[in-house]
């Protein structure tokens, strides 16, 4: 490319930098606060109040445990396999915060609408799960190693019926970028996929706690069992590396169920900016985890895998089965 | 890389299917204590489990040769630390029965309803851990809740919230106010609701009953046969509780019934220990509508402490006093004897053998923690990993009382 | 049946074996010689009329003075009678080892193991005799009577020494040596 073509592509190039600027902002106070919004709606389902003691009601918080967590000593095992011990958490931050690249937040913006937007981030939530795998891998600790083993399975199995439980979606929009189906569903919250397509919502949200390592099925790091999973070996920044990606990875899931499902940035009430509406939706999808995670004991791991086999992947494919007729007729 | 018996090749083996060794505890955040366990895997499948415990043992035994009846008493505490008052009661009712000391009526009454708190105060911190274990961690904190109301009416009565010393040979430390009385009875009027409370997070779940039926199976001859006892034997639907085969207490005058179920898995430990709420509450209720005027000590002179205010005010009870607390009883009866009481957890015996002299010549404690552990293996068998972390909470064992 | 009435029967049927009972309070303690014991413990567990099918405890005992030092104690419940026997197995000094109980009741498994520990009676027959609660590398046996009270000063952790050696360039570790 000239240098011509490098001035006369500046602009959208620093419109791009500033949208990535703004959508990694957004994700990484999210992930701080996000872990407050847990610990304080647990709390009170729990009968307690959740952090209570640095700044008021606890806000500061995030910012303790991040300054704590960056200044804690990095503990690597002498036996670990050191470059993958090193890259492993990496993997999963860049995984699950690349996933934010497609994702419209309001009308017009996302940072790359890509057509493929929805197999992109499919693609990127498996190469979440390299991160899991390698980190137990590369600790040389039975608990990691049967921890990445058993996430390695699960995400395989529900990345079946989460992909199949999008192609209605696909179907019915026509495409595979977040921004079309979005489109697509304007005009009424009664367009919105949700209601045409109840069956994949239950499978997508059961698929996404899956697949984002959550409770009920979050057997990876059960801690009575396993102690941690596949992250016990990883301590200071390197934890938090992990931490961030799980909370990034349910930001991204969430974002989906709203765009796919729950009409993205359109709303009842018109008016109100988009950006609203969207972080309402995914808000209230992300309080929903909580909830399941205060209420629901864990399912043990052949349990989980005969769940997402002989009913999850069933129920998907029917799902698509139906969906393809009613379109064809 | 994992670990070198993955890689070196036994004869017979086939190298992709070698069974991983899995050295779990005694620093783990499901085996409530130090429990050591070494589980052989093969995948998540449990080939066999070898548990080493020991890590807590303190030498109790050995120590109560060496101090006197009075002395030991603190000791008994320190053993099942979750429900101190009902080891106190064990051990005082063993050295009462040696020396043959007949209670007052009001003793009875009151060791009764602070034994029953306390196996209400175990069985909610066993729901807790138990459902933490398998998940479920809201029941925690709501069980921790309820245990708290139960603490702090320990520490009214006696000052102390989990290491209690309570009870005193031939009596109790001091009376219990009717004050106290009134509130434990309030606390009994909420608690059945509560129990209600964790059977909706828990009862009909559907992932809490995968988790629990059918898993664990321990059938009633086994259940005999391996020494099993308290809720873990009843689950398997043995009808026998110490309670009413040799009661102590008053627990022939206030009406209940031994709570088992059929099927012996998990879920039927878990229910039963439900019941027992229920039970223990109506207990203490009855004991507090039926409990006399009276006084706490025994009048067994010889083994008996003497009343604070004599004490403090009669030079005869002073020395006596003085005496019984460093000395011990100097008369005490010879013989053997073993007598058994129903701990939260299951039987708690113990075995003293009195020479005479002012402290025990052996005294055994048999506790039912660490006959559940020797069990640990054989319920295990065949189960997956997650299964063992069911099973261990199941059979509710301390370690503490298991090492002694 | 009365615990005496067990009694009377073993005395019949092993009566040579038979040592002798003492009663305090309201139970029988039967002692025995320690040869025969496995046959005698299987016959209170197998007899429909005894059925001794809950070994509720199983114990040693010392006394340095007497003839028979060490008393295995084996506590015997029925569940469906519901009396209660103590059964003594005396066992000599000179000759520590009983047969073991474990293929009769399950349970005395552990409780053997922790006799052995702490008093250094061999149970002839155990599947897996080891120490229980005390290290593997335990020396002596705490619960006999002439175990002495009070550690030595210069006592250290076994293998300390070696440890010391294994680490001595070590930095991290900071071992004065």
């Amino acid at each position: 490319m000239s240098l011509t073509g490098i001035i006369a592509t500046l602009p959208e190039t620093l419109v791009i930098f500033l949208k990535t600027f703004i959508a990694v902002n957004i994700l990484m106070l999210h992930i701080a606060y996000v872990v407050y919004f847990e610990r304080k709606v647990i709390g009170h389902m729990q009968a307690r109040l959740g952090p209570m003691r640095v700044g008021w009601h606890g806000l500061l918080q995030p910012i303790a445990d991040g300054v704590k967590l960056f200044f804690k000593e990095d503990i690597i095992p002498s036996s670990a396999d050191k470059p993958i011990f090193y890259i492993a958490p990496v993997i999963g931050v860049v995984a699950a915060i690349s996933s934010l690249a497609v994702i419209p937040m309001w009308d017009g913006f996302s940072i790359a609408d890509l057509n493929i937007g929805l197999l992109y981030i499919l693609a990127l939530s498996s190469i979440g799960s390299y991160a899991i795998i390698l980190s137990g891998w590369a600790s040389t600790s039975k608990y990691a190693f049967i921890g990445s083993l058993r996430s390695a399975a699960q995400v395989i199995s529900y990345e079946i019926a989460m992909g199949m439980s999008l192609v209605g979606i696909m179907l019915l929009a026509g495409s595979a970028s977040l921004s079309d189906i979005v489109t697509a569903q304007q005009g009424g919250v009664f367009n919105w996929f949700i209601f045409k397509q109840p069956l994949a919502f239950f499978v997508f949200v059961m698929a996404a706690i899956a697949e984002t390592n959550r409770a009920p099925f979050d057997l990876p790091e059960a801690e009575t069992e396993i102690v941690a999973g596949y992250f016990t070996e990883y301590s200071g920044i390197r934890f938090g590396l992990f931490f961030m990606a799980e909370y990034a990875g349910m930001f991204i899931m969430s974002a989906m169920a709203a765009v796919c499902f729950l009409g993205g940035w359109s709303g009842p009430i018109p008016g109100v900016p988009g950006i609203v509406w969207f972080l309402f939706k995914v808000y209230g999808f992300i309080f929903f985890y909580f909830w399941i995670r205060a209420t629901l004991p864990r399912y043990r791991y052949d349990q989980l895998m005969s769940l997402g086999w002989k009913l999850f992947i069933p129920l998907a494919l029917a799902n698509i089965v139906i969906t393809g007729l009613v379109k064809i007729l | 890389m994992i670990d070198d018996n993955m890689n070196d090749r036994s004869e017979g083996v086939d190298l992709l299917s070698k069974e991983l060794t899995l050295n779990m505890g005694p620093q783990h955040p499901a085996t409530h204590g130090v429990l050591r366990l070494v589980l052989d895997l093969d995948g998540e499948t449990v080939k066999k489990i070898t548990p080493y415990v020991g890590y807590l043992h303190r030498g109790v035994e050995k120590l109560a040769e060496n101090r006197n009846y009075m002395q030991i008493l603190p000791l008994t505490d320190r053993l099942d630390y979750i429900s101190a008052m009902s080891n106190n009661i064990g051990y005082c009712t063993a050295v009462e029965k040696t020396f043959g000391i007949e209670l007052t009526e009001r003793t009875e009454y009151i060791r009764t309803i602070v034994g029953e708190m306390s196996r209400i105060a175990n069985h909610l911190l066993w729901l807790a851990t138990h459902a933490l274990d398998i998940g479920a961690m809201t029941v925690f904190l709501y069980c921790f809740r309820e245990r708290e109301s139960i603490l702090d009416l320990f520490e009214k009565l006696c000052g102390a919230r989990l290491t209690t010393t309570y009870t005193r040979i031939g009596g109790l430390k001091n009376d219990a106010s009717p004050e106290w009385l009134e509130q434990v009875y309030k606390f009994t009027d909420d608690f059945p609701s509560r129990v209600e409370q964790y059977e909706t997070l828990i009862d009909q779940n559907r992932i809490w009953l995968r988790r629990t039926k059918g898993i664990g199976y321990i059938s009633p001859e086994d259940a005999i046969n391996w020494g099993l006892t308290g809720p873990v034997l009843r689950g398997s639907g043995v009808n026998y509780d110490v309670r009413k085969t040799q009661p102590y207490g008053v627990y022939d005058k206030v009406k209940w019934e031994v709570q088992t179920a059929q099927n012996g898995d998990i879920y039927d430990r878990y229910r039963v220990r439900m019941e027992e709420f229920r039970q223990s509450n109506s207990i203490i209720r009855q004991c507090i509508e039926q409990i006399p005027e009276g006084p706490i000590i025994s009048d067994a002179h010889k083994y008996v402490l003497p009343p604070k205010d004599r004490v403090l005010n009669d030079m005869e009870s002073l020395i006596h006093h003085f005496v019984l607390i460093t000395k011990g009883p100097l008369t005490a009866p010879k013989g053997e004897i073993y007598v058994a009481t129903e701990v939260p957890k299951g039987e708690l015996g113990f075995h003293i053998v009195s020479d005479g002299e002012g402290r025990p010549y052996r005294m055994r404690v048999r506790s039912p923690s660490f006959v559940h552990v020797s069990a640990l293996p054989k319920i295990c068998q065949g189960e997956l990993v997650a299964d063992v972390i069911a099973n261990i909470g199941s059979i509710d064992i301390v370690l503490g009382e298991c090492d002694r | 049946m009365e615990p005496i009435e067990i009694v009377a029967r073993l005395r019949e049927k092993f009566g040579s074996e038979i040592l002798q009972d003492t009663q305090f309070r309201d139970q029988v303690f039967v002692s025995v010689k320690k040869d025969r014991i496995l046959d005698i413990c299987k016959f209170l567990h197998d007899d429909p009329d005894t059925n001794m099918d809950f070994l509720a405890d199983l114990c040693g005992v010392d006394y340095p003075d007497n003839e028979f030092r060490f008393e295995v104690i084996y506590n015997m419940y029925s569940m469906q009678h519901h009396h209660r026997l103590i059964v003594k197995g005396m066992v000599p000094e000179n000759d520590i080892v009983i047969d073991s109980v474990e293929s009769i009741w399950s349970t005395a498994d552990w409780h053997e193991r922790e006799a052995c520990d702490m008093f250094g009676i061999v149970f002839a027959g155990h599947p897996d005799l080891r120490r229980i609660l005390m290290p593997e590398d335990w020396e002596g046996y705490p619960l006999r009577k002439d175990y002495p009270l009070k550690g030595r000063k210069d006592w250290e952790y076994k293998g300390f020494e070696e440890l010391k050696d294994l680490h001595s360039h070590d930095k991290e570790w900071n071992i004065q040596a």
